[in-house]
């Protein structure tokens, strides 16, 4: 559950920014370079996904000092 | 699409130009800055060409102007730079009106220039004189007043009655000569001990120093100078004195007899000085006025004549045809501007009042003709960082519009800093703000123009490090707690697997993932920021960096293969598409896009809870070339299988890779249908002799050998597979 809202929401997005916007660039000398910008941004910008993808099932937790453990107990849920 | 996909589509046109006209339409074709000029008299020394005299007097015009913009600054003037007034180029009758008016300007500046040094330099020497004179009076009265000057003056002690020591030395019947002058602080030891060593202390010297620093005129430096007083008997002294004076650059002056006469001298030398001054002063202004006025046409002056330069530059590329009457050029015209073309052609001949008007005729051609793409402010920074790398052929697929986004998204993924991008992504933005000031004020600093020629770049860049910066949680090397982390370090304590005991026993405790309630979720956005604070945080963001880097890059490269197809779709080279497109793209994906592949599947079939059989992909990979398997556990059933499949097919693409294309043009060369070239129109030039030294150049071209075509193929796929190796190595 975690993982679908975030995933969900951020693919609506580049998938707007890259699919829908270009229908809307208005006819001129620089509609192609328009379009190829946000074209490539979105799927650029979409790899956001290999980061929650790394995390998603991990393998070792973090190593941390005792003084951050103290604090994190108390500070954080 | 449009233009900015694929360079533009241009044909070889031929301009009719009229004699008269000629200039005037050159230059309105300028203006518009569309088209390339062929050099149709290539073997004629640029020496001989026709127009050489009015090159010779734009070049003399260059540089008068040269000069006067060299006065106006010096006289700091502002010379109004407008970058929106672009004079046309003047017709030539215009030109010998500048030409006179810029003489008459240069040969005015240069008398009073030289007017005002005259009077500089005398002005100097009157007050120079000046100051000797007060300060030697001081030289003689004080002698006269202290008796204990010492040994110098033994002889003379009769002196005191008299205010003027020089009449004592009259009445001993001794010639006493005076010098006197001005010297370099710098030089006054030296003088002495010389004046002392060669007269053999038959010479007196006094000397003061000048309280104000006057500037010499030659070297215009400012120096402190000594006024100074020889006084000395007999001839040969005297000549002797003279000549060390002149050897230490002394400006003398003469010394007054007695105090009348100096007074006098004084007091013409004042109203002397005071007269020179007025002069000077009207000198000046007469002077500033002059630049002033020059300094409003200046500017457009040098336009102009730059203009008028590059048209007779290209009137000496054409050709002349039999009658003398017409001017022809081969140009380069993209095939959108012919109506433009023809418009500039009727406009400038309608300027030059041309009987026949100039017109243009396109002409079919086998050469290549020049790449061009169309740029605005923002793409063309983009355009020139891949020129670098080499200009595209004709008509080919421009990678331009797409290193607008990828360029700065990859410095992004190595800079990700959400801090610093955001700085560099306002430096950038007041750059690009402000750049028509800028522009106007042409800079001098090569590293500022550096920058600011690459302003938009640099606002992209900081615009995804931006992005990236959140991706990595990273702002300024520390991460932002947006969402709230997914570890939680209370469920440690809550299981009963720490308590307050283990926290002091152990300086270093890892969080178990297997625990319930300690891993909540991934983090929503980016990396979670409790890795910032954890010490093994680099193990996890190496692998996750240098896994990203792969998927990345392999991406990369498969879209830069498929921008290849649309190459091949376009020059009608299906061949290509097989044996080209297909093992390079097979290549690719069955090697590194089953890394990706595996990369992912681990991530998403390997938890915490198998975290002790997770296989390492390296090894995996490797041992997928070496053919060696079950050591370790497989990642999924039939890997093997699937695996020694992938590496068998990528092997078989290489070979094809490599000699594939070579055999099958051979092929076609040989067997198939031979291809000839057509060359069916006619030129009218007077310049002959090179379309018969080119024609037979043409026919060896299709008899390429094997050998030509096979180095041509071999480089290109082994740089891919080089490249494509090197880079997974680096980065497992």
């Amino acid at each position: 559950m975690a993982f679908a809202i975030p995933m969900v929401i951020v693919t609506l997005f580049w998938g707007f920014v890259g699919g829908v916007v270009p229908w809307f660039i208005p006819k001129g000398p620089n509609r192609g370079v328009v379009i190829a910008m946000l074209v490539l941004t979105a799927v650029c910008c979409y790899f956001w996904l290999i980061a929650i993808l790394s995390q998603l099932n991990p393998l070792f937790g973090p190593a941390l000092s005792n003084d951050t453990i103290w604090y994190l107990q108390f500070h954080w849920r | 699409m449009g233009s900015v996909f694929r360079s533009e589509e241009m044909c070889l046109v031929q301009l009719f130009l009229q004699s008269g006209s000629a200039y005037d339409c050159i230059s309105e074709l300028g203006e518009m800055g569309l088209v390339e000029f062929r050099d149709l008299n290539p073997s004629v020394n640029s020496f001989q060409r026709r127009f050489v005299s009015e090159i010779k007097r734009c070049e003399e015009m260059e540089r008068i102007l040269g000069y006067l913009l060299r006065e106006i600054r010096k006289a700091n003037i502002a010379v109004p730079e407008d970058d929106e007034i672009c004079p046309v180029a003047p017709p030539p009758k215009h030109v010998l009106e500048i030409m006179e008016q810029l003489q008459r300007l240069e040969v005015e500046l240069s008398e009073v220039a030289r007017n005002k040094e005259k009077l500089q330099r005398n002005l100097l020497e009157l007050t120079e004189y000046t100051h000797m004179l007060r300060i030697t009076r001081t030289f003689v009265h004080s002698r006269s007043r202290n008796k204990a000057l010492g040994p110098q003056y033994e002889e003379f002690q009769s002196i005191e009655s008299d205010s003027a020591g020089c009449t004592g030395m009259q009445r001993l019947g001794a010639k006493l000569g005076f010098v006197s002058g001005l010297i370099h602080r710098v030089k006054v030891e030296a003088f002495e001990r010389m004046l002392w060593r060669v007269c053999k202390g038959y010479t007196i010297l006094s000397y003061a120093e000048l309280g104000e620093s006057l500037a010499d005129l030659d070297t215009g430096e400012i120096s402190t100078n000594v006024v100074f007083l020889i006084s000395f008997w007999g001839d040969q002294i005297g000549q002797k004195v003279q000549k060390i004076c002149d050897c230490y650059h002394c400006h003398l002056y003469p010394h007054p007899e007695n105090d009348e006469e100096r007074a006098d001298v004084m007091d013409s030398l004042r109203t002397r000085i005071q007269d020179l001054n007025n002069v000077l002063h009207r000198t000046e202004e007469y002077l500033r006025q002059v630049l002033q006025k020059a300094s409003e046409s200046a500017f457009t002056w040098v336009v102009q004549v730059k203009k008028m330069k590059a048209i007779y530059h290209i009137l000496n590329l054409c050709s002349f045809d039999v009658t003398n009457k017409c001017l022809i050029a081969e140009v380069w015209c993209p095939v959108n501007d012919l109506t433009n073309l023809r418009g500039a052609l009727e406009e400038g001949s309608r300027k030059g009042d041309a009987t026949v008007p100039s017109f243009v005729n396109r002409i079919p051609s086998n050469d290549t003709p020049p790449t061009l793409l169309r740029t605005n402010k923002f793409t063309s920074g983009f355009q020139s960082i891949v020129e670098a790398y080499g200009v595209g052929d004709y008509r080919e697929v421009s990678p331009a519009p797409y290193t607008i986004i990828t360029f700065p998204f990859l410095f992004a993924v190595m800079f990700g800093d959400l801090g610093h991008g955001m700085v560099m992504a306002c430096f950038a933005l007041w750059m690009v703000l402000t750049e028509k000031s800028h522009k106007r004020k042409r800079s001098d600093n090569e590293i500022w123009t550096m920058f600011f020629e690459g302003r938009y770049i640099i606002l992209m860049m900081g615009l995804f490090s931006v992005y990236t910066g959140l991706i990595y949680n990273d702002c300024f090397s520390k991460s932002l707690n947006i969402f709230g982390s997914g570890w939680s370090v209370r469920a440690m304590f809550t299981d009963q697997q720490w308590t307050n005991e283990t926290l002091q026993t152990n300086t270093l405790l890892i969080l178990d993932p297997n625990v319930s309630g300690v891993f909540v979720g991934p983090y929503p956005f980016g990396i979670d920021p409790i890795w910032n604070m954890a010490v093994n945080r680099l193990s996890f963001l190496n692998s996750y960096k240098m896994k990203m880097s792969v998927i990345i890059g392999v991406m990369h490269m498969s879209f830069g293969v498929v921008l290849s197809v649309f190459n091949h779709l376009h020059f009608k080279q299906r061949f290509n598409i097989y044996l080209l497109f297909l093992p390079e793209l097979l290549f690719l994906l069955c090697l590194f896009g089953y890394l990706v592949f595996m990369i992912i599947y681990k991530w998403l079939a390997f938890g915490a809870r198998d975290s002790r059989l997770a296989p390492s992909i390296l090894i995996h990979f490797i041992n997928m070339f070496l053919m060696q398997g079950g050591d370790n556990t497989p990642l999924y059933p039939g890997q093997t299988g699937l695996q020694v499949f992938l590496v068998v097919v990528a092997l078989l693409c290489v070979p094809v890779l490599l000699i594939g294309k070579p055999v099958y043009l051979y092929w076609l060369h040989r067997g198939g249908k031979s291809l000839r070239l057509r060359r069916g129109y006619e030129r009218v030039r007077r310049v002959s002799e090179d379309d018969m030294s080119q024609a037979p150049a043409y026919a060896d071209d299709e008899e390429e050998g094997f050998d030509d075509l096979m180095t041509s193929r071999d480089t290109q796929p082994k740089e891919v597979k080089t490249a494509t190796v090197h880079t997974s190595h680096i980065n497992i």
